[in-house]
């Protein structure tokens, strides 16, 4: 049976504005909704699309974090999971995305999987380490930034559509390997009732495992860790000029402007 | 590994033949960095052809650069491409490696910190030295919060740099590195991937990531066939395309081109935002732009909280206005390309 890993995380909505409290090291997330990471939905999406097509398999959906992941993995139950697994970490504000890709590889070290599905990267720490890394940990192929998979179940192989800049190339490899969805790979579906009904009676159970380094253990082998020093807003912007007058004018004057106070052009 | 000596690396990335331009931003700033700590600036670069840019590198900032001439190589895999930057390692460790934050520079430096056991600053947009700590600064959440970070621990430290955000340096063709070809001698189990074609973006005249001027439209322009109207202006202006989510989301433009806390974040030198209200996530993706332009109908529109300029008008009529006015003053453009990425053919 044809089995997927989906790595999925739980992420301030992306609608929501981030503030920083006023220690200038930490931001105030209480009271915004939580979501699970958009790119995190396409990969579920495509995990399920290959159970469908093969007709049998099945899809075990991960979240390492504080119990928000519990939350987001009722979501990828609701859009048809078969499994999902807590691993608990007192936070997920892991800067360290290194340390959390190498938690991630130890719990599914211990594993039977064919495929894994991550999102390209989560839209809270930006740091698009997680899925190479983790295939690194795992000795595995990964291949990121993918718009098409085509998963030969048989021929034991992946060819995937991976978005560079500039382009994009065809890309194989064979399986078990690692998958960074991109947007484009496919549209998620929503959760139907009778699957939010379903999710909510299925168990999630919790395991060990979170984040080495809260509660660091020894024979973790990470030589750095990354520290935050500072969390700052970005220099606010200016609101700037608007121009008046008849339309030709104002495009002229933008121009000029643009030429001769800004001289970007 | 012990790295403490004062060096910094850097590992140079190419498209199609040339240097993208982000191999000279990161030899800008290696260089600055290294000149700091009274280092040297060592870059890597690999695949067919590696001579001709080994002497960029050199040109804009480099003291010496390792090639892998292997021509297994050529074909990109970031797992071999980081075992052969970790053998590379072994022999001389700098206390910095910096690479670009591009989908093949990320993927190898995740790779690479995993291999090593380091972390890695993904995304910085500057770097300072303190006390011979080095900082960095990190956009977060899309943009709508900056990190300020540093590494604890073992070096060397891995940090990927994005595009745009460090100055083009200004070449000294009288400048040479001293190139060293190399053997990594990488057993084939490394390689985990195989690219089996490349196709280069059709539409993109200048790619989105790497353009100086960007113009981009929202649910204003009313259908993909509107954005004919950006382009003509981006092609006068030598820029790129852009779109909001609203404008992808409804199939008008590629999920490639979209700006915005699920797209790309950028920071050209001009934004022009088209028939853009201006979300939250999508003011994170632009806002640190150096000079943005708002053409929207509706006054109260967010984007003009942000905008340097604005027009409150209709685009249809103010876009082709610009056009005519810049094509005017700038010429019809033959080249696409503003800056050149190499100065070799």
């Amino acid at each position: 049976m044809f089995k997927t890993i989906v790595c999925v995380k739980a992420v301030p909505d992306t609608s929501s504005p981030i503030r920083v409290r006023t220690d200038r090291l930490t931001l105030e997330l209480e009271g915004i909704p939580w979501v699970m990471n958009p790119y995190d939905e396409y990969a579920v999406e495509e995990a399920l699309r290959i159970k469908e097509r093969e007709g049998s398999g099945q899809v075990i959906a991960l979240s390492l974090g504080d119990p928000r992941a519990k939350e987001v993995l009722r979501i990828a139950l609701s859009m048809g999971v078969d499994e999902a697994v807590h691993i608990s970490a007192s936070t997920n504000d892991g800067m360290d995305s290194q340390s959390i890709a190498r938690s991630l590889a130890r719990v599914i070290s211990d594993m039977q999987f064919d495929l894994i599905l991550c999102g390209r990267q989560a839209v809270d720490w930006d740091s698009a380490q997680v899925p190479s890394a983790l295939a690194e940990f795992l000795d595995l192929p990964h291949i990121g930034m993918v718009t098409k998979l085509k998963v030969d179940v048989v021929g034991r192989m992946v060819h995937a559509l991976r978005q560079v800049e500039g382009g994009s190339e065809w890309v194989e490899a064979a399986l078990p390997c690692v998958i960074g969805a991109n947007k484009g790979l496919n549209e998620p579906r929503y959760p139907s009732l009778k699957g939010i009904l379903a999710a909510k009676k299925k168990e999630i159970p919790e395991w060990g495992g979170g984040l080495p380094g809260n509660g660091a253990e020894k024979g973790e082998l990470q030589a750095s860790r990354l520290r935050i020093l500072s969390l700052a807003p970005p220099p606010a912007r200016q609101s700037g000029r608007v121009l008046q007058g008849e339309v030709s004018d104002r495009v002229r004057e933008l121009v000029r402007l643009l030429r001769e106070e800004a001289k970007v052009v | 590994m012990r790295a403490n000596n004062s060096g910094v690396w850097i590992v140079a990335e190419r498209w199609g033949g040339r240097l993208r331009r982000i191999s000279l931003e990161l030899a800008g700033e290696g260089r600055r960095l290294a000149d700091q700590q009274g280092g040297k600036l060592t870059a890597v670069i690999w695949g067919e052809g590696w001579g001709e840019h080994a002497s960029t590198l050199g040109h804009y900032g480099a003291d010496r650069v390792l090639c892998i001439g292997d021509s297994r190589f050529d074909r990109f895999d970031a797992a071999a491409c980081a075992r052969a930057l970790e053998r590379l390692l072994e022999s001389d460790p700098p206390s910095v490696l910096l690479g670009g934050a591009t989908s093949r520079g990320k993927d190898l430096f995740s790779r690479l910190a995993a291999r090593l056991g380091v972390a890695l600053a993904s995304e910085c947009i500057s770097l300072s030295w303190k006390d011979g700590e080095l900082t960095a600064v990190r956009p977060v959440f899309g943009g709508k919060v900056l990190a300020t970070v540093t590494w604890e621990g073992q070096r060397p430290w891995l940090a990927t740099l994005r595009p745009h955000a460090f100055p083009l340096p200004e070449p000294d063709l009288s400048r040479r590195a001293e190139v060293v070809e190399v053997d990594p001698d990488v057993e084939a189990e490394a390689w985990k991937s195989r690219i089996l074609e490349t196709v280069a973006d059709p539409g993109a005249m200048v790619d989105l990531s790497e353009a100086e001027i960007v113009v981009a439209g929202g649910r204003g322009l009313k259908g993909p066939e509107n954005f004919r109207l950006l382009e003509d202006l981006a092609r006068v202006l030598g820029g790129a395309v852009a779109a909001s989510r609203a404008a992808v989301d409804a199939g008008w433009r590629g999920h490639e081109c979209q700006v915005g806390q699920t797209g790309k974040v950028i920071s050209p030198k001009l934004y022009l935002a088209c028939g853009i209200s201006g979300s939250v996530q999508h003011l994170a993706g632009m806002s640190s732009s150096r000079c943005i332009v708002a053409v929207n109908k509706d006054p109260d529109a967010p984007i003009f909280k942000v905008a340097d300029y604005g027009i409150v008008g209709d685009l249809f009529t103010v876009v082709p206005l610009l056009t005519e006015e810049f094509r005017r003053l700038l010429g019809s453009r033959g080249e696409d390309e503003d800056a050149p990425l190499s100065p070799q053919p």
